[in-house]
Formats: structure tokens, sequence, C-alpha cells
């Protein structure tokens, strides 16, 4: 995995960090994507949700992923909604391969924009925010194994 | 199904009405609000006494800017209405859930006439502070000025992903890869919009659009242009709701709510849904077809939601008016989709041409068909049976109309 460079960060508007979402956002910081699994059925829970909804079990820790994913969707953005990427930028939805029903909205970086077709394969890059109230690595995805 | 059991059947839409309309209005949003509904009292032929339920989409909301120009209790409030049955709500089957909670009020006996309505001001309130951007939380005002996104927000907002425009901008991509769905079949969508636009004096934008004017407009989120995104406008829609046996003797032919869909079958969300060729309304469309002897050769008129110009094919799909995946060939040269072609859709405009009105657009406008009441853009023979449906991603509804 590469870093995004440090010279190129956007401005983002950055997520609120609660005990339930940290690990995501933070996960980046040793390189790690993590979601939510239940312990008891192996279940990748996103969002975060109090219980497992296959079995209710509430026996729930964060893990690792490898951080590959394969892209489901995407759209080339052209509109200046807010403050962000330089235009125009790829927003894509992405199917982790542990469990592909765990889908991310996120953007697709590193990437040409006439090259980016669904169902390529991607992996995770994290973007490294400073911010007082915790440092923030959003995770986006570029061409890869 | 027992027939008694579908109950939405003893409802059935008796008048509509609508305020002024324009792009950017600056009037007080509640005037704008009761214009609508006392037009939609009037054109029943009933008066404020004769209302006794209120039914409103999403209910009062201070952002976005401009998004709900007044909730039940504004209206009741105003017009001293006595209701026995009153709610407002956005967790519904898209905006026009709001009017099958009303039409099984009406059928459970607790309102008799109910007055349902949907009010913006997404025009002024955009104009005044600077497009589009203005209503994104962090966006317009430089900077995120320590904003933080929670809940929903936080899954998009850090993506630079706030707008329903690249959300459903996905979905059709996901659509065109799936089914080689193209925008020259797309653009039909808006073409077909604008052509019926042209015959509405209400309509935003009335000048005439070519497949070259589409193709030259700029990009907003691929596949989707400029034209594929609707207009936000200023103006209140209001349908008065009623029990179909007090309104034998009204002022219009009483359209029974034949059957209403409103199920969501996947995970209620944008990106998490299990399928991104479809959206909800998949679900609310089987449920339709499950409540009545109708088959979708029946319908003869489709007001299909055209938020962006995709979901009218996603409906088109959903409620089976064409096969899963052959929206992209049935519109394409837009023939069976024109104002007297074999399905006539979204004859007043649609949001694309018309206004963004949010969902009661369509109904007032498939209402007004039904009727005979279209003036120049009357389609040629009424419909007698024409279907209405509203929302997108994980918020839908429709509802199948027969004019008694
Ligand atoms: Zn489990």
């Amino acid at each position: 995995m590469t870093d995004v460079e440090e010279t190129a960060t956007p401005f983002r508007i950055l997520p609120k960090l609660t005990d339930n979402n940290r690990d995501f956002w933070t996960g980046g910081a040793r390189d790690e994507l993590r979601f939510w699994r239940c312990q008891d059925c192996g279940y990748y829970i996103h969002p975060p949700q109090p219980l497992c909804p296959i079995d209710h079990s509430k026996h729930l820790k964060t893990e690792a992923v490898s951080g590959r994913a394969t892209l489901a969707s995407f759209s080339v953005n052209h509109q200046p909604w807010m403050p962000g990427p330089e235009l125009p930028y790829i927003v894509a939805i992405v199917e982790i391969i542990e469990q592909p029903s765990v889908r991310l909205t996120t953007n697709l970086v590193n990437c040409p924009i006439d090259e980016a077709h669904i169902d390529m394969e991607l992996r995770v890059t994290f973007e490294h925010h400073p911010d007082p109230d915790g440092d923030i690595y959003i995770p986006l995805f570029e061409p890869g194994e | 199904m027992d027939e008694n059991d579908i109950i939405e059947r003893r409802a059935c839409i008796s008048g509509v009405g609508q305020s002024a309309i324009g792009r950017r209005l600056f009037r007080d949003p509640l005037e704008l609000t009761l214009d609508g509904c006392l037009a939609a009292i009037e054109h029943a032929g009933l008066t404020t006494d004769d209302i006794d339920g209120i039914s409103t989409y999403p209910g009062p909301m201070g952002t976005p800017a401009g998004f709900s120009g007044a909730g039940a209790y504004d209206v009741m409030d105003a017009l001293r209405l006595q209701c026995g049955w009153y709610a407002s709500g956005l967790e519904t089957s898209g905006q026009l859930g709001s009017v099958v909670n009303a039409c099984l009020a009406v059928a459970s006996g607790l309102a008799t006439h109910v007055l349902c309505f949907r009010s913006v001001y997404e025009g002024s309130a955009q104009g005044e502070k600077g497009g589009r951007a203005a209503v994104m939380p962090g966006g317009g005002g430089g900077g995120g000025g320590g904003f933080k996104a929670s809940g929903f927000m936080q899954w998009n907002l850090p993506f630079s992903a706030p707008s329903a425009a690249i959300w459903i901008a996905m979905f059709a991509q996901r659509h065109f890869y799936e089914y080689g769905t193209t925008r020259e079949q797309l653009a039909w969508i808006a073409l077909n919009a604008r052509r019926n636009a042209e015959l509405n004096p209400n309509a935003i934008y009335r000048d005439p659009m070519s497949m070259d004017d589409y193709m030259a407009a700029r990009m907003i989120s691929s596949p989707f242009c400029l034209y594929d995104c609707d207009i936000p406008c200023d103006g209140a829609t209001a349908v008065i709701v009623s029990r179909r046996d007090a309104a034998k003797d009204l002022r219009n032919p009483p359209l029974r709510v034949e059957a209403v869909g409103v199920r969501i079958d996947g995970r209620p969300s944008w990106d998490q849904f299990d399928d991104l060729s479809t959206m909800a309304n998949r679900g609310a469309g089987k449920q339709l077809w499950e409540r009545t002897e109708y088959k979708p050769a029946d319908v003869q008129m489709a007001q299909l939601y055209d938020g962006f110009s995709w979901i009218t094919m996603s409906w088109l799909e959903a409620l089976g008016l064409c096969g899963i995946g052959e929206s992209g060939p049935f519109i394409e040269g837009g023939e069976r989709i024109k104002r007297d072609g074999v399905l006539p859709v979204n004859t007043h405009g649609g949001q694309l041409s018309a206004g963004r009105l949010h969902g009661y657009g369509f109904l007032h406008e498939g209402a007004t068909q039904m009727w005979g009441q279209g003036g120049d853009r009357q389609i040629p023979t009424p419909p007698e049976v024409g279907i209405v449906a509203a929302g997108g991603g994980n918020t839908c509804g429709a509802l199948l109309l027969v004019r008694e």
C-alpha cells in the first residue's frame, strides 16, 4: 500500500469519531482497513451497529481485512458540490473481497479516468488528515491486487 | 389476497391543486403551501370544514434549505382544520408514502377527506446563498468550518459525495454496465420531458431541446449531464384523498386507488442495497401488482419520478412496464413514451423541465390527465388507468389509479 502524497492532500470533511467508528477511520495509521465482525458467525458488519444482523450476537470486535476490493460502480464527478479533490474526481462504490455485501462509498484514485471500469480489482490506500480530535485516515482505493 | 384486504381501494383522489410555481419566487413558503392546499380543496368541491385529516412529506425540516415549506401543524392551524388523523414524516415509501398513509387513514375511518401536500422553496433558498453547494454541510461557505460528519453522512461527505446526483449516477452506471444502456437512450427521458413542458404553461423550462443540446451540456456526475438533473424551484402541490363512498357526488369522478406499492425488500440504504442496477422501487413494483387484477399492459399513462433521469427508467422496469434491463431500448427514440404514444410518460415535463415539486407533481399531473383537464398537453384520450410513482434509492412508492 502506498500513501497519497501529503502535499496533494485535498480538503475533506472529516468524520466525527465515536467508539463505533474510530477503528474504521483511524486503522489506516497501521495500514489497516478495519470493520466490526461478529465473533460468533464471522459476519462483517457495516455501517457499525450494536449487534450482528444475522444472529443478533453482541460478541463483536473490529478486525482488519486485506484491503482488496472490486469496483461495483462509479461516477466521474465534475460538479463542485463542496471543497474537495481537484475536478473531475471519481466517486466509487467498492465491495470488499472478504464479504462483497460490505460496500464502501469512496474515491477511486491513482487511476486515469478513462481506465476506470466496473469489476476492476482495487486495493485500499489511506489519506492522512491530522486533526486535533484525532488523526483521520480516509480509506481510498486504487487499481491493484 | 381477499379483495376486502386491499383497503386502499376504499380511497380515491378527489381533487388536486398547486400554488404559483417558479424557479425563484421569494414568497413566504407557508403562503405558497396554503395557496396549493386551498386550490386542491376547491378543486375537489370541498371546503375547509370538510377536511378532517392531513398528511405531508417530509414534515418540518430546517435543512436542506428550502426542502420543506410547511409542516402539518402549520397548515392545520392556519386553516383551523379539525383533524381526526394527521401525520408527516420522512421515513416512508417516498414522497407518495404520505398519500398512501392518507389512503389507509380514510379506509380505516379515521378521516373522510385528507389534505395531502408537498411544499418546496429550494429555488429561492439556494438562490439566496449561491447554488446547490450552499445546502451541503460545509459547502459554499469556504472550508468545513470545523464541521464533522456523523451518522449517515459520514459515509459519503469525506469522499466529496454529498449529492444524490452522484449516488444515483452510480446506480445508472451499473445499469449501463449490466444492460448496455447508453446516454443516447437516457437522453430521451430529458427530451421527452422538455417537449411536454413546451405545452405546460406552468413548467419552468419550455424552450425546445435537441439531442445535440443534450449531448453538449456539461457533465455533472457521469453518466448524468446537467439535463439529467431536476430543477430546484418554489411551489406547493396538494391532493385530496377521500373515502370513495364520500366522494361520489363531488366535482371530479373519483380516481380509485386500485393498489399501492410500498415494499422495500433489500437493505434500506443507498450504497448497501444488494443490486445496484435497481432500487427499492423493485419491491414496491412487485407489491403493487400483487394487490390487483390489473396488469402492466392495462396502464395507459405513467407519471414516473425523474429527480434524475435514470430514475424514470428504473421505475419503468420496477413496475413491469418494460422488461428488466430493457428500459433503454424501450425509451430510445422517444416514440413509445411521447404524449400520444403507447405509454405517455411525464406529460407535464417532469421535474427535469417542470420543476422539482418533489413527487407530488407526478400525482397532480396524473390526476389532471385522467380527468381530461390537461389543456394543450392533454393526452388525446384521457387515461382510465394510470400509474404514478415517486422516489428513488431507498425511498420509493407507487399508486395505481382507476377513474370511476
Ligand atoms: Zn453473527
